[in-house]
């Protein structure tokens, strides 16, 4: 396996990672991109070193690289094209509804936060 | 025999493909749904009775060998988990179908064709015999999903769905990367062919893929740590679709769990599962506690019982993985029942929020009894489901000397005993409150309410059926565990 592959998708899964915790959903939507090709170059090294095309009878056997990762991860940047495309549509209707590019806060959370805060303060003033 | 295998899977994709055609006509799309739904339920109760007599059916797609092409193989596991599945999803499209004149509803002419959607990844996620078409089955599960919880666009679906598919989609990440490694450390992803090779490696490598795919299969059945998401989003989606989430989608995830780890003998990781249950069922039940609305209770409540599956999946004994399998059968329809219910009392009262109802039990007698025996049988009180599949777990906790896991299971029981209380005193007794909810403003017909509440009985009965059936249940579960701890036959059976 190339050393290079490795460092590639090492790469990319930390960029990618890094983004995806960002708070903008642009950010996020081009992490997912990344983590989708560290993905697919990950499933690519799998199959064991680079060889001849895998043309059904035109090829040697023998020199041929693995066909079977290849055809999982054709399948794979699909899905993932499809998905990136569901997370742009998401992205929008939020831009559409708040304005903003950015991941809203939880309510909830946000009520307890205070709800801790005030109890802090009764507790100093006490 | 085997066409049948393919027919599960395939079948609610076509339905759905006409359901969407004529999405405009409202009686030609539902006949499509509910016939799809009712066939793919008849066709796994057909190839449960086939399993079970003449033993698991494989089929070759394509004709293809196991090491290149895809194997579709029924065992008696996955005949179980099929048949409750597709019929509890049956039950949420006929409540669904009285739902929709409501406020609550969801969008009629998407939700049929996506359920038929879901229901084809569950399927497929079942029957599948191996890693790579798992991974497909679960993206086809997830994008229906995705789309199930924000096709109404409001602000707080998409809020939450954010969260939900930012989650999901790094996990599916996760699982690639992990069939890449799993491919390169074995070169293949056949389960089959696996199940020889992963017991051969080395122990360190074995350590990586198990956990790795804890994770992986963990976030999507919502185990401690990684379940925050869950509680989060569920509750904003219309009834129909937290129920059949609920029900099911965390579930497929345990199912893989099952699956993958008994197969591929991954017993050293057993006390690393048992640790991870007891907390996730301690944590979920506290976050319930914590709560005042119906649904985010119940949505608590489905980690909780996640833990309890990770228990019997953990102790690695026949006793244990017959016990969460048995788990599992108690559990998809009982979590499905209780959020109908928490859709009735939404659509009765204008909203689930604890301290803006009460006094159902003296107005809605009808809807009380049907909240009352699935929240005991979730408890785990005699003579309900739950104490039959909690019992089997505690005891194979006991046969295994596994003290811990069995005081917090059962401190865990008595607490959700506890939350389900709350929501009996905040929804059912006392009186009306003061300041009362907003009147809906599309209030149901009387057909489409008795439609709703016709689909909960049926579900709340069979439910207690699981229990009176629980002697026959229990040989099933026991056997599909045997099958599962050494799957000899499995393999030989797919290799052959």
């Amino acid at each position: 396996m190339s050393l290079a592959l490795v460092f590639a998708v090492a790469g990319l899964v930390s960029v990618g990672t890094f983004l995806v915790t960002s708070r903008s959903l642009s950010r996020i939507v081009l992490g997912f991109s990344m983590l989708g090709h560290a993905a697919v170059l990950a499933l690519l090294a799998s199959g064991g070193p680079a060889g001849d095309p895998p043309l059904a009878d035109q090829s040697d056997l023998e020199t041929i690289a693995n066909p079977l990762p290849q055809a999982l991860s054709l399948t794979a940047i699909v899905i993932s094209f499809g998905l990136t495309l569901f997370l742009l549509a998401l992205a929008r209707r939020q831009h559409l509804l708040t304005g903003g590019d950015l991941v809203e806060d939880d309510l909830e959370d946000r009520r307890i936060a205070y709800e801790a805060d005030d109890n802090d303060e009764i507790g100093s003033a006490a | 025999m085997t066409t049948i295998v393919a027919l599960v899977v395939v079948g609610p994709l076509v339905a759905a493909a006409a359901g969407l055609m004529w999405q405009d006509r409202s009686v030609v799309r539902d006949v499509i749904t509910l016939g799809g739904l009712g066939a793919t339920t008849a066709a796994a109760a057909w190839l449960l009775v086939a399993v079970e007599r003449n033993g698991t059916v494989v089929i070759r797609v394509g004709g293809w060998d196991p090491d290149l092409g895809i194997v579709l193989v029924a065992d008696l596991f996955a005949a179980l988990i099929l048949v409750v599945a597709v019929a509890t999803i049956l039950v949420v499209e006929i409540f669904a179908i009285g739902q929709r004149r409501t406020a609550w509803g969801a969008d009629a002419r998407l939700a049929g064709p996506l359920l038929l959607v879901l229901t084809s990844g569950v399927a497929l996620a079942i029957v599948t015999g191996d890693l790579f078409t798992l991974f497909v089955a679960f993206e086809l599960i997830l994008i229906s999903s995705y789309v199930l919880l924000t096709h109404q666009g409001r602000r707080g679906q998409i809020r939450s769905g954010m969260t939900y598919v930012t989650m999901n989609l790094f996990a599916s990440t996760l699982f690639l990367l992990g069939v890449a490694f799993v491919y390169s450390a074995t070169g293949t992803v056949n389960f089959a062919q696996l199940a020889i090779r992963i017991p051969e490696l080395s122990s360190e490598l074995r350590w990586g893929i198990g956990l790795w795919f804890l994770v992986v299969f963990g976030t999507k059945a919502a185990i401690f740590p990684l379940f925050s998401w869950l509680p989060d989003s569920y509750p904003t989606a219309p009834t129909t679709i937290t129920a059949v989430f609920a029900g099911l989608l965390t579930k497929i995830g345990v199912y893989a769990l099952i699956r993958f780890h008994t197969m591929m003998s991954m017993e050293d990781l057993g006390p690393v599962i048992l640790i991870v249950a007891g907390v996730t069922m301690l944590v979920g039940v506290a976050g319930a506690l914590a709560q005042d609305d119906m649904k985010r209770i119940l949505s608590f409540h489905i980690v909780s019982q996640i833990g309890y599956m990770l228990m019997g999946l953990g102790l690695f004994s026949v006793a244990g993985v017959a016990g969460a399998v048995l788990f599992l059968i108690h559990q998809i329809p009982i979590k499905t029942v209780l959020f109908l219910v928490g859709g009735l009392v939404e659509e009765s009262e204008g909203t689930s929020t604890l301290d803006r109802v009460g006094g159902l039990a003296a107005r809605k007698p009808v809807i009380a009894l049907l909240f009352a025996l699935p929240a005991l049988s979730l408890a785990g009180l005699p003579p309900f489901s739950g104490f039959v599949a909690k019992l089997a777990l505690i005891d194979a906790g006991i046969a295994d000397v596994s003290v811990p896991i069995v005081a917090v299971a059962l401190v865990g029981s008595l607490l959700t005993l506890l939350s389900m209380a709350k929501i009996w005193l905040g929804v059912f007794w006392g009186g009306q409150p003061n300041s009362p909810a907003p009147v809906p403003v599309d209030s149901g017909s009387v057909r489409s309410h008795r439609l709703m509440v016709t689909a909960t009985s049926f579900a709340v009965a069979a439910t207690l059926g699981i229990a009176l059936a629980a002697g026959p249940l229990w040989e099933l579960s026991e056997r599909a565990a045997i099958d599962l701890i050494d799957p000899s036959d499995y393999v030989e059976l797919v290799l052959q």
